[in-house]
């Protein structure tokens, strides 16, 4: 039994894809914790743009529910509007950014926005909050990473909708070319991208089987020769994350 | 200037007289257009209470209030960037109305935050349209009949023309006005700038009102020229479940037990029936919420600027 659980996993995976000094779109949930992480163990100089128009070297003092929390605020470097972060954004300022979906596809599209489930009469239209960000991050960051629950209607060939545009013709344009998916951080696995922009299996959590993860992808993973095994979040990663959310409500 | 010339320059008003005068049925309101702070749910309530309809709510992300709206069935149109409980996760109204047209069908016109941040810009400038690279690629793009493909001059490279958006009236939430509009607005900004500009009339809510010199003495912080405001109503906590910095925290409880306590439509109705349609006023709504609760999202930690000498 291993002395922490799948979110804290995740966490600590996401806070890996932060590099030092980068400029990171942090998002909220897990990647907010991830940030926290990150800035207290390998990215000391990361810089976290809040897209409410809050731009922080240091993680806010306590666990926040939304990027517009009193103290999210508190001892920020700036409080600008939305438009100033997003024009970091198109400038090519931001390296990376995180987000969620309700699926992804084979090309590390992200839909957000609505979905249809099961067939026939029984067939359900279900609307879904919509973009936020997530379309601009997904669009201009350097590298965008996903997280998200593995389950096959979550992983389709080709989303419902395209939210957030990850590997397709658009790259070709010069201003997208630099974006792209770095990343999908699922309940089960790491998938990257190879360089026609089509998702593999980096990587699998401890104790989740390569057939368990393929089993759970609505198209045919690609797979390494040998897959490998997603690091542990170590003592210090941990003990950032308890301290950070004490009551595990975004580590659940 | 002179006492007359004062008097016919005060904008201040209740905020049922504010919605009463200035957010007729049938028109486009921006709000909630910070985010997940200062949301004018005060005004969000009275346009319900007033039984308003066919309005276009226009804004980002408006947290649990688009959700309350659209529920109660005064709007039509939204035209957003994200519709939801930002800490729950999806708004149960907003699906119903979606997906089974409970109380009735919602059009929404689906933008991201850049493009619905570029829409209210470009109305604040005056300008039909502005040019972007994102949701190049997107369904946001193919769908949204607001954004189009063009080839830009000088550069002839592919770019999205963001068409602007003029809401009829914008309620904007402050944490400090005078009495002719011009307010105090400090913390994360969104795109409440440019919504005051963008729109035809503007209505200031705020925590306080104070004196002009109170204004004047920090004019970088006057984020609403008072000559754009219509209204300015003076309604402590107006903003409560969400947080204004330095004046109260967010109640996160209060958007769990919004989640917990709408999964039904018969749910909904009787949270409607107490929490809005129920009181009478936004004082009320506060004795429903019991001053112990309200006390405990009071501010714990004052954090105050340095001394800013504006001196010549």
């Amino acid at each position: 039994m291993a002395d922490y659980n799948l979110s804290e996993l995740m966490v600590v995976a996401a806070a890996r894809e932060i590099h030092d000094g980068d400029v990171v779109f942090v998002g909220m949930r897990l990647p907010l914790i991830a940030y926290v992480v990150a800035k207290n163990t390998h990215a000391p100089n990361a810089i976290g743009v809040f897209e409410n128009g809050v731009l922080r070297r240091t993680p806010a003092s306590k666990l926040i529910m939304t990027m517009s929390d009193g103290p999210n605020i508190t001892g920020a470097l700036a409080c600008m509007t939305m438009l100033e972060c997003m024009a970091l954004l198109q400038q090519g300022r931001v390296s990376l950014g995180f987000l969620g979906a309700a699926e992804v596809d084979k090309h590390g599209n992200l839909n957000s926005t609505e979905v249809e489930s099961g067939s026939g009469a029984e067939r359900k239209y279900i609307r879904l909050p919509g973009s936020g960000g997530a379309c601009d991050i997904a669009t201009l960051a350097h590298r965008f990473v996903a997280l998200m629950a593995h389950e096959k209607e979550r992983l389709p060939e080709h989303v419902h909708y395209i939210t957030s545009p990850g590997n397709g013709p658009w790259r070709e344009h010069p201003r997208l070319k630099q974006g792209g998916p770095a990343a999908v951080i699922t309940t089960k696995a790491v998938l990257r991208f190879d360089d026609s922009g089509e998702a593999y299996l980096d990587s699998t959590h401890p104790g989740v089987a390569v057939d368990d993860v393929l089993a759970n992808t609505g198209w045919a993973l690609r797979t390494l020769k040998k897959t490998r095994e997603t690091k542990s979040p170590n003592a210090r990663e941990l003990k950032v994350i308890r301290d950070y959310d004490p009551n595990h409500f975004w580590t659940k | 200037m002179s006492k007359a010339s004062d008097k016919k320059a005060e904008k201040v008003t209740t905020l049922a007289d504010a919605i009463a005068r200035f957010v007729p049925d049938g028109a486009s309101v921006a709000m909630g257009l910070c985010l997940e702070s200062m949301i004018p749910f005060a005004a969000g309530h009275e346009i319900i209470r007033q039984g308003k309809r066919d309005l276009t709510l226009v804004g980002p992300i408006s947290d649990i209030l688009f959700d309350q709206m659209i529920g109660a069935g005064v709007a039509r149109k939204v035209v957003a960037a994200w519709v939801g409980n930002v800490m729950m996760g999806s708004a149960y109204n907003f699906r119903r109305a979606m997906e089974d047209k409970i109380p009735h069908p919602v059009e929404v016109i689906n933008h991201s935050n850049f493009t619905i941040a570029l829409a209210l810009h470009a109305g604040a400038l005056g300008v039909p349209f502005l040019p972007t690279y994102t949701s190049i690629g997107s369904d946001i793009l193919a769908r949204n009949p607001d954004l189009t493909e063009f080839t830009a001059p000088f550069t002839d490279e592919k770019m999205v023309a963001v068409r602007a958006l003029t809401p009829d009236v914008t309620i904007i939430q402050a944490q400090r006005a005078d009495v002719y509009g011009n307010a105090h607005i400090w913390g994360n900004l969104g795109s409440g700038p440019d919504a005051v500009r963008a729109a035809k009339h503007v209505i200031v809510v705020t925590e306080e009102i104070v004196g002009p010199k109170v204004i004047s003495s920090d004019p970088n912080r006057t984020v609403v020229p008072g000559f754009l405001v219509s209204a300015v109503c003076e309604v402590p906590h107006g903003a409560h479940p969400s947080p204004i910095q330095g004046y109260y925290n967010r109640d996160d409880n209060y958007y769990a037990e919004y989640h917990k306590g709408t999964k039904t439509r018969a749910d909904f109705e009787s949270w409607l029936a107490r929490w809005v349609t129920g009181v009478k006023d936004r004082a009320a709504f506060l004795e429903t919420l019991g001053a112990e609760r309200v006390a405990g999202l009071a501010v714990k930690k004052p954090a105050y600027a340095a001394k800013t000498d504006f001196g010549h």
